[in-house]
């Protein structure tokens, strides 16, 4: 069962989160003999163009419903982590898609001048929806043309068949407008989403994942999905077990990303990975040629020759 | 659910090695029992006793489907013992005092959760017979029992310290008196033993035992005053640290410890996968918050530091 995402092959519609996996090392181990090479993709937690250590404790409280996170976006920045935990994630045979966040349009580029010539990037994720964003220091795209600029920032330091995935927020007042701007701009897909904002109980600000945004989740997959029939649509939030998928999959997604779940249950992507691998009815929906072909006048701002879904190069980290 | 062994890609299959790593199973409750303030689970997880290590600890699962208690609830490993028909067994203590413990500590025998474990980095053993001094305050010092049994049978001569707040909060202090050859006591309240706090007596231990080195696990105040000590004494020290933990595993960069590495660069390690055993010397306790593992309210069952205090 392959998955067809953004003009590249994953081996299923299941992926792993940005910033639930670890550095991938901590979950392979739960991952089953087929390590990380048994998802469709493992997105690696945020890296930005230097090192972060990160917030202050505590990061992650519970909430009803829901895990309550102000991390800072802790990471090794990106050249630490293009020379030690890129090649040993390449070569577990993990397809890896490498989340980034830019403080500015300039960072943005830079980022994306280093990954360019980075063997093994299956693909890049512009997280645009930290929800702590303003304490991270990174870009928050409060509104859709801050969105667009990056991910054009990103794309045009690219090698053509990179592709670019735009990680939304699931607010449906902004995740359609948001998802067809960073279409325009080049995007390849749309994840939607990442945390809702939200507030420690001592006011840092914080995001929101798990149960309490699942449904919210759903539903703008399914709006972006309705108004942009065209764009590949990543479904994310409270992806917690088979049928969570089953249902994003059925909204029209491409594929799923397993996040908070694996906070509470390390082996849960996985095991969603087993439970679709024996569905035929995923199967089928997962099958890039039964994907609904887009139809151009249903969008009146759509834009054939920005569609990289239309772009059949593979990308460099492309194996068939 | 059949236990997830982890199998590292990387490993070459055909070659025989101990298992290690931690596994993702169901625990079995075999056996429950209140002692004093804590409640000792005697629990059944396959695969988890026998990678057991001194240090080591255990996540579990808690609360029911509606709960939503997404966190996990980091338990001591105080003894690994073999039952009768059932191999080898765990016993963890569980202090009661929020959601997530509470339901830990009101399971009944034959209960299941999911557990994952044993996790984090262990105490390390001396390779040589010294002379050493294990430091535990609260649940906390769970751990120290079956490190002393350890550092017994290479040999070590074993002085401990225990302490709590109060009687009702001393970790099995008749226990104590089998497993090494002097023990001190310490209460808050002066109920049992020496009154005081447990790092006002460490540095003449260390003296009389004179430790080359010295283990210990409780409140982070508590480690700070050790590694102090043992550093004024010339003694390696190893603390087991804790922090409020939420996924235990490593995989949610949720529990940072400042640390300064081997080339003297300040890093944050993660007090779950780095930890929770780290060298005294290299934690930067002036950057670590020393009041985090005593903050929570009591309306708040925060995802608890290991020992499961909240």
């Amino acid at each position: 069962m392959s998955t067809s995402l953004g003009g590249i092959t994953l081996a299923g519609p299941v992926m792993v989160a940005a910033g639930c996996g670890g550095t991938g090392r901590e979950l392979a181990g739960y991952s089953g003999p087929a390590g990380l090479s048994a998802y469709g993709a493992f997105v690696t937690r945020t890296l930005t163009r230097d090192p972060r250590p990160g917030g202050p404790a505590p990061r992650l409280l519970e909430s009803p419903a829901g895990l309550l996170h102000a991390t800072g976006l802790p990471n090794p920045g990106l050249d630490l982590f293009l020379a030690t935990e890129l090649p040993w994630l390449v070569q577990q045979g993990a397809r890896v898609v490498v989340s980034v966040a830019g403080r500015s349009l300039g960072e943005y580029a830079e980022i994306a001048r280093r990954l360019a010539s980075a063997p093994g990037v299956a693909a890049i994720e512009v997280n645009l929806s930290a929800p702590d964003a303003v304490v991270a220091g990174v870009l928050d795209a409060r509104e859709p043309f801050h969105a667009g600029g990056a991910i054009a920032a990103v794309l045009r330091e690219l090698p053509r068949g990179l592709p670019v995935l735009a990680k939304l927020r699931p607010d449906l007042q902004r995740v359609v407008e948001t998802a067809r701007v960073a279409r325009d701009s080049g995007a390849a897909a749309v994840v939607v989403g990442n945390a809702l904002p939200a507030a420690m109980p001592d006011g840092r600000p914080a995001g929101l994942s798990g149960p309490a945004i699942g449904p919210l989740a759903l539903r703008c997959v399914t709006e972006v999905r309705a108004a942009l029939p065209g764009l590949q649509v990543v479904g994310a939030g409270d992806i917690a077990t088979a049928a969570d998928a089953r249902a994003h999959l059925r909204a029209g997604a491409t594929a799923v990303q397993v996040g908070s779940a694996l906070l509470h249950d390390p082996t849960a992507a996985a095991r969603i990975v087993r439970e679709l691998a024996d569905d035929p009815a995923v199967a089928a929906t997962s099958d890039p040629s039964s994907d609904p072909t887009p139809d151009p006048t249903s969008d009146p701002t759509y834009d054939p020759t920005s569609d990289p879904t239309s772009d059949p190069t593979p990308a460099p980290g492309d194996r068939p | 659910m059949s236990p997830t062994a982890p199998v590292p890609p990387a490993t070459q299959p055909g070659r025989q090695s101990p298992p290690q790593g931690p596994v993702h199973t169901t625990a079995e409750v075999l056996a429950t029992k209140r002692v004093g303030a804590y409640q000792h689970l005697t629990l059944l997880a396959p695969g988890v006793a026998e990678r057991f290590r001194p240090g080591t600890f255990l996540a579990a699962s808690v609360g029911t489907l509606g709960d939503h208690l997404l966190g996990r609830r980091a338990l001591w490993i105080h003894q690994v013992r073999p039952v009768g028909g059932h191999g080898l067994a765990l016993q963890v203590v569980v202090e009661p005092v929020g959601r997530g413990t509470g339901w830990l500590a009101g399971l009944r025998p034959g209960a299941r959760l999911p557990v994952t474990g044993p996790l984090g980095r262990p105490f390390a053993l001396p390779k040589e017979p010294v002379a050493t001094v294990l430091v535990g305050e609260g649940y906390a010092a769970a751990p120290l029992f079956p490190l002393a049994e350890r550092l017994r049978e290479r040999g070590c001569a074993v002085s401990l310290v225990v302490g709590a707040a109060d009687e009702p909060r001393l970790l099995s202090a008749l226990e104590a008196r089998r497993s090494a050859r002097s023990v001190v006591v310490v209460t808050g309240d002066g109920s049992v033993g020496v009154r005081g706090r447990v790092g006002d007596v460490v540095p003449e231990t260390l003296r009389r035992a004179g430790a080359e080195v010295v283990y210990a696990a409780g409140p982070a105040a508590t480690l700070h005053a050790v590694a102090l000590a043992a550093e004024e004494h010339g003694a390696w020290s190893q603390v087991a640290l804790e922090q409020p933990l939420t996924c235990a595993t490593g995989l949610c960069h949720g529990c940072p410890v400042p640390v300064v590495g081997e080339d003297g660069v300040a890093r944050t390690a993660r007090a779950c996968v780095d930890g929770p055993v780290l060298r005294g010397d290299r934690v930067r306790w002036d950057d670590l918050d020393l009041d985090l593992d005593r903050r929570p309210g009591p309306d708040r069952d925060l995802p608890g530091p290991v020992g499961g205090a909240w």
